[in-house]
């Protein structure tokens, strides 16, 4: 048996020595020369600049929308909320009483800005990453009042950038962009609509 | 539950049905160590790569040669990540400048991505450098699925073979699953996922100026080439805390279909190439039909208690289906679905927080671990765990009907029940002992952030998890700590090699036997009786050792859900 074990030695250290040469080196370097040189903004996440070449966000991953003249984002878990250092669920149980606690306020915040019936069940849910990009048409349609109360547009105009940016592919679920959204939100505003 | 989402579920199974054969064929030429197109290409690599280890290919190998070589790869390779983890800190490609992991959790992370278990003790983005992600972690995506298969192809030769000492040669089974598979699916996949969104580069933290005026910092990195094979080789190590729930690991709705896909691609195939390699491709499908009856029925009860959602909730005024830790993105069937597939398989890979599930819609995930992982299973690991069960199903079938217990022409004998029994009985063992001695300990009370019974069901997943080597987690679970580390890196060895030994013991006493003809005293292993007997005998052995377990967790958090009972 002795004979056998250093038999087996060999092939096992030169092995690990190749295969990680070769599936921790050469494969992903590999991967990251091709991928920078036909997919270089994907490659380099999507990232989007403003006209001063500052990087403003990701189409990808998601940025925090907290205030009233925006599409707000999902809450998160993440770090302070959009952490991107530090991606995370609430990993709250169905039945925490840290959960009924956080929803509670949250109901009764979208109530006072006029949301009746059902509250858009991601409105006050937190997503599984942290740093969910989207909303879904419905939870986003139910902020639409608020924003054109505070930038004193008309509520159909923005309904209807949400009902232009929805994508409602045949795979997932409907979904909307938060960034996009918002962007096309200034864009709106900046383009000379009705003044307050 | 939704028409769209059903559509979705049915789908995906019937483009893995079309798949099954065409993969089974390819994996068969492996088995057989046939040449394939691919050959020409990556031929010289496999042979410098003998040449310098010093490796016969041709060598065949008993199961306790093939089993001690087995283990010592996997050994050096553990120690291999080990001092990748540890020395981190003075290795190049750390554009975060990230310090080395403690012992423990460098420890339990090396473990964890050789069994492959990849459970995470610790949230990727802060804690590995763009080098560990890559030397240290991808290496095992590929090797450990890789010696998963060969296992697999191992316990194949012992059905096959007959009157045989040998049952292969591991480092071929290895090298070929490695190179001819595993490596030229990835690169692919690798592609078109950067074409989707997901980053592929050296560089670390990307400063970002929101349009609300605050800074947000994004992680970029080698993501892509590891997630690649981390789903392919039903790894689920992700580059990231969130896994695939994180928008760059997994963008959108299609990534996530794929994703999906290639969790099983590799089981379903296997299945097939079990039945070429016993010389009835009707086995093969007997037993993918039992996986695919118990994959429905789990589907079945999590995407239904998921679109139901959570009463708490919907009593403060909140809309329809559980959405608390789901990605808009996916939505709730995608992430239902996903959750059952990751468990089925031994990936571990999440897209959604199966902490936050309504109560039984996180019990299938829990359950399908608890089940051995043979609903398709990991990469090898899935088919070698359901033929244990098969084993044990023709000796139950050959007790109830005084049949001699024969499966594909070999007669199956005391001492392969007794190994298969060790095998199986080291999971109910293991979970329930480490459940029970953390449910009482200081230590292990401290980890849970959920009170009552989800508490319990956290710790219940910790060890399910980890012995299954599965690597999901209910994550509220505080497990970067000594006490944590330690136990379930001790829980996915002994998960892992404590079931591949006695299979291999298997395989070779399958290996020396005679053949032995189908006749009428043999119980059919076809047909619908067999796969009904199949689905029973996973159930009562898997299902009933659990119960007691599931009632303490999941079922009394259920009944505390429904009834407005908070903890």
């Amino acid at each position: 048996m002795g004979k056998d074990f250093t038999s087996a030695l060999r092939p096992a250290i030169v092995m690990t020595i190749l295969f990680a040469v070769l599936l921790g080196l050469v494969y992903p370097l590999a991967m990251t020369g091709i991928g920078q040189a036909i997919f270089p903004s994907q490659a380099n996440g999507s990232l989007m600049r403003d006209a001063r070449g500052t990087v403003i966000g990701s189409t990808v991953v998601g940025q925090a929308f907290t205030t009233d003249r925006y599409f707000q984002t999902r809450l998160s878990a993440a770090g302070k909320g959009y952490d991107g250092l530090a991606s995370s669920g609430s990993n709250l149980g169905p039945a925490s009483q840290a959960l009924v606690d956080r929803v509670t306020p949250d109901v009764a915040k979208r109530r006072a800005e006029g949301v009746a019936g059902p509250v858009p069940a991601d409105l006050v849910t937190a997503s599984g990453s942290g740093l969910d990009p989207d909303l879904s048409p419905a939870a986003a349609l139910a902020q639409a009042p608020r924003i054109a109360r505070v930038r004193g547009v008309p509520v159909e105009q923005v309904r209807a950038l949400v009902t232009d940016a929805t994508d409602a592919s045949i795979l997932g679920e409907p979904h909307v962009n938060v960034l996009a959204l918002n962007r096309a939100l200034d864009a709106l505003s900046a383009s000379g609509a009705p003044a307050r | 539950m939704t028409f769209q989402g059903w559509i979705l579920i049915l789908g995906f199974v019937a483009i893995l049905l079309a798949l099954t054969k065409p993969v089974g064929v390819w994996l068969f030429a492996l088995y057989e160590g046939r040449r394939t197109p691919l050959h020409i290409v990556l031929g010289p690599v496999e042979r410098g790569f003998y040449t310098l280890a010093g490796i016969d290919p041709n060598a065949e190998q008993g199961w306790r040669r093939y089993a001690l070589h087995m283990l010592f790869f996997n050994v050096a390779l553990m120690a291999f990540t080990y001092a990748v983890l540890r020395l981190q800190g003075v290795l190049p490609g750390n554009p975060q400048g990230l310090a080395g992991l403690s012992p423990h959790l460098a420890l339990n992370t090396a473990i964890s991505f050789t069994t492959n278990t990849n459970w995470q003790s610790y949230g990727g983005e802060s804690t590995m450098s763009n080098l560990s992600q890559m030397l240290g972690l991808t290496i095992h995506n590929f090797l450990s699925a890789a010696t998963g298969i060969a296992l697999a192809f191992a316990l194949f030769r012992g059905f096959a073979r007959r009157e045989s000492k040998a049952i292969g040669n591991f480092w071929a089974d290895m090298t070929r699953v490695t190179l001819y598979i595993l490596l030229p699916i990835s690169i692919v996949y690798a592609l078109f996922l950067i074409a989707s969104g997901v980053p592929q580069t050296m560089a670390g933290v990307v400063d970002v100026q929101t349009l609300e005026g605050a800074k947000q910092s994004l992680l970029l990195g080698p993501v892509a080439s590891q997630e690649a094979i981390k789903m392919l080789g039903t790894n689920g190590g992700g580059f990231f805390n969130a896994n695939s729930a994180h928008p760059f690991e997994n963008p959108t709705a299609l990534t996530n279909l794929i994703q999906m896909l290639s969790i099983f691609l590799i089981g379903f195939g296997l299945t097939w190439t079990f039945g070429k390699a016993v010389g009835n491709t009707r086995q093969g499908w007997a037993i993918l039909s039992a996986m695919v009856i118990l994959f429905l029925a789990g589907v079945t009860v999590t995407y239904w208690q998921e679109a139901a959602g959570n009463p708490v909730l919907q009593h403060l005024g909140v809309a329809g289906g559980n959405m608390e830790g789901k990605e808009v993105r996916f939505g709730i069937a995608a992430s239902a679905l996903f959750s059952v597939v990751t468990t089925a398989a031994s990936c571990g890979a999440v897209n959604s927080m199966h902490d936050s599930f309504t109560a039984l819609g996180g019990m299938i995930p829990l359950f399908n671990m608890q089940l051995g992982e043979v609903v398709i299973g990991g990469v090898g690991a899935g088919i070698y765990g359901f033929l244990l069960f098969a084993i044990l199903a023709v000796f139950v079938a050959g007790l109830m009907v005084g049949r001699t217990p024969e499966y594909v022409g070999k007669k199956i004998e005391s001492r392969e029940v007794k190994l298969a029994v060790l095998a199986i009985a080291v999971l109910p063992l293991m979970i329930l002992g480490l459940t029970a001695l953390s449910s009482v300990l200081q230590q292990g009370l401290a980890g849970p952030l959920n009170k009552g019974p989800h508490g319990f069901s956290e710790i219940l997943y910790a060890f399910t998890s980890a012995v299954a080597n599965n690597g999901s987690a209910f994550a509220g679970l505080t497990a970067n700590t000594p006490y944590y580390n330690g136990l379930l890196g001790v829980a996915m060895w002994v998960g892992r090699f404590f079931i591949i030994v006695p299979m291999l013991a298997i395989a070779g006493s399958l290996a020396a036997k005679k053949y032995t003809p189908e006749s009428a005293g043999s119980f059919p292993t076809t047909g619908g009786l067999w796969v009904g007997l199949l689905v029973g005998i996973i159930l009562i052995l898997g299902g009933l050792t659990f119960l007691p377990g599931l009632a303490l967790g999941p079922i009394a958090d259920h009944l505390a859900m429904i009834s407005g009972t908070l903890s």
